[in-house]
């Protein structure tokens, strides 16, 4: 979507040492679609964070009729219950997120550290890990997902369980693949030698490398996660008490807002995780696609190749 | 003949994976809340003998190794237990749910794959222009659709025009051959549409980023200096080895399939697998739920063989 500024930059080894630090900050701020995406996100979180005092009216509270057209007083209209619909939206959003957020936690705490144990330490361990990795990989998450809800029973504690302890996988797999770089650096042999114990290469060496992949990671992940809640709550296994997007979209279903041309009910939650959904997408791959030096490659792609000629551009370049 | 320890290898990875799958569902449904007799035995409206035939069958009153035992034996002769919901044999369900998901998610699929490849050429090709960018919003808006809710617009869009619930007319009596398949075709548009939208997007991406990766590469560089057509480079060097990653992830996407295929087949009431799971949770029909996550595990599973071999086949050298 958009082509960084490249500027041809003396390259000290074959895979370039750029400083990581504030890559995460500096790509939001440089990459267009990291800017959109990152402004998405911060717009739902401070809707979400202040539903209780910013939102019009009660979530639970009948204020007009089943229904009831989009109107001044109701913007984006009334639903099954007569509830207004953007304050619906307003604190359907703060479930989707908590979950999104909370199941995210879960998993990037268990993929991160099957990731750096497997990276760091190597061998036995990395065998180990890799191949449960593989295993939990193939295994069909939403199925046994649902499997697990429905017979743990609906509450939002399981589903944030339930998800995250499926979401691990391609965390624990990127991260390995870069402590197992980070880990042949020389300065942190460098650490070893001088004896630096595990725990603090690990801390002080290795977290920080990996650090903007795990952001990047994170944000991924939450797209999934509250694609997964929305996917359960539709098949009837979210927490009934707690009004989330998924759960908006699946009272409208299941009361038929189709077939009454309710169409507000139903089109403003899916367009909303939608929206949530692509911010995370964008702010995600926008920093994953700024650590991957080998993405930029515009000067190979058909117009731009005649445009710009290759001398003097560095190896780098080639 | 490292290629045939490569072979062997992926075939025993399959074959264990099912095996795990086999015991994470015998584990998650025995140490489910309420007794294993009462899950997997309380079939509705069923006689006495029916009961105790299934309590016998599956040794429900045995020690839980027993029952695993038991269980893989069961299983091994295709027994999966009986659905509370018709009281039929889980097997029986299933297939029929099987026959019908089939063609709707074959449709689906081959659409994204077409366009999905398609745009995700032109847009690592074109890289840095407008139709790069417009190519890649059209692929993220659809890939952060919520999948069911992508076809409830396509109901709403379609209303009318195209069928929005079944598998076919139940009022035509007698259709002649052709307004039979018409009907089929009417009815298999909007679910087949709606998995390949949703999967389009996500392989417009998979594809540009393999071939922005090829592309980078040093004999795309060589191909270009040595005066080929650019129709060639692409073809020749650039897309034939973005295929290997392609193939990959394209399998890897399988599980998306799965969980699409529950979500749309729910929307439209499509008698397939997927609604066997939606209807068996509702109904908290436990043998159901159990056969269709392992018949969803087992086609996961031989389909990312598939690819592995495949993989194979595209580039002898990986043999790890």
């Amino acid at each position: 979507m958009s082509v960084a500024v490249r500027q041809p930059g003396p390259v000290i080894e074959s895979e370039p040492i750029r400083s990581r630090r504030g890559i995460v900050w500096q790509t939001i701020k440089q990459r267009p679609s990291a800017t959109i995406g990152a402004g998405i996100l911060l717009v739902v979180v401070v809707c979400a964070v202040l539903a209780p005092w910013i939102a019009p009216y009660d979530p639970h509270e009948q204020v007009g009729p089943v229904f009831g057209h989009p109107s001044w007083k109701h913007p984006l209209g009334l639903d099954d219950g007569g509830i207004d619909m953007v304050s619906l939206l307003m604190w359907g959003c703060r479930i989707s997120l908590v979950v999104g957020f909370a199941a995210t936690f879960v998993s990037m705490v268990i993929g991160g550290t099957v990731g750096v144990a497997a990276g760091y330490f190597g061998g036995r361990t990395d065998n180990v890990l890799m191949r449960i990795t593989d295993y939990f990989l193939v295994i069909p998450d939403v199925p046994l997902m649902i499997i697990v809800a429905a017979i743990w029973g609906p509450s939002l504690f399981h589903i944030v369980i339930v998800i995250g302890i499926l979401l691990w996988t391609s965390t624990a797999r990127v991260i390995r693949a870069q402590v197992k770089s980070v880990r042949e650096r020389v300065y942190v042999k460098r650490a070893r030698a001088l004896g630096a114990g595990h725990s603090r290469v690990i801390l002080r060496h290795v977290l920080p490398q990996v650090a903007p992949l795990l952001i990047a990671n994170t944000v991924l992940t939450i797209a999934v996660a509250i694609f997964d809640e929305t996917a359960l709550a539709f098949l009837g296994l979210g927490d009934p008490s707690r009004i989330s997007l998924g759960k908006v979209i699946e009272n409208a279903f299941q009361r038929a807002a189709i077939s009454t041309g309710a169409w507000w009910a139903i089109v403003p939650p899916g367009a909303l995780v939608a929206v949530i959904i692509l911010g995370c997408s964008l702010l995600g791959g926008a920093i994953e696609d700024a650590l991957n030096p080998r993405l930029r490659v515009a000067h190979l792609s058909a117009r731009s190749f005649k445009l710009r000629p290759l001398v003097g551009r560095g190896p780098e370049a080639v | 003949m490292r290629g045939a320890d490569y072979v062997l290898k992926r075939l025993v990875f399959a074959v264990l994976t099912v095996f795990i799958a086999v015991t994470i569902n015998f584990a998650l449904f025995r140490l489910a809340p309420g007794s294993a007799v009462t899950n997997l035995a309380r079939v509705p409206h069923a006689t006495p003998q029916t009961r105790l035939a299934l309590k016998r069958q599956f040794g429900l009153d045995k020690s839980k190794f027993q029952q695993y035992v038991i269980y893989l034996q069961q299983l091994a002769h295709g027994n999966l237990g009986i659905s509370f919901a018709n009281s039929q044999p889980v097997s029986a369900n299933l297939r029929t749910a099987l026959i019908n998901t089939i063609p709707m998610v074959f449709l689906g699929t081959l659409f994204a794959i077409v366009l999905g490849t398609i745009t995700g050429i032109i847009s690592a090709w074109r890289r840095g222009t407008k139709a790069e960018g417009a190519s890649i919003v059209t692929a993220l808006t659809f890939y952060s659709m919520p999948t069911h809710w992508l076809g409830l617009m396509l109901v709403i869009l379609f209303a009318g025009v195209l069928p929005t619930g079944g598998m076919s007319n139940e009022f035509l009596i007698n259709p002649s051959f052709t307004t039979h398949v018409r009907d089929l075709a009417e009815h298999i548009a909007l679910p087949a549409l709606t998995l390949g939208l949703v999967l389009y997007g996500e392989y417009t991406l998979i594809v540009r980023s393999a071939m922005l990766e090829t592309l980078g590469e040093d004999y795309v560089l060589t191909a270009r200096a040595k005066g080929l057509k650019p129709w060639a480079v692409l073809r020749r060097h650039a897309l034939r080895n973005a295929m290997l990653p392609i193939t990959t992830l394209i399998a890897l996407s399988l599980g998306y399939i799965v969980a699409g295929a529950i979500l749309i087949e729910t929307v439209f009431s499509w008698p397939g697998i997927g609604r066997a799971v939606y209807d068996a949770v509702l109904q908290r029909d436990y043998p159901m739920l159990q056969g269709a996550f392992l018949v969803l595990t087992i086609s996961v599973v031989f389909f990312n063989l598939i690819a592995d071999l495949l993989y194979f086949r595209l580039d002898p050298r990986i043999t790890e």
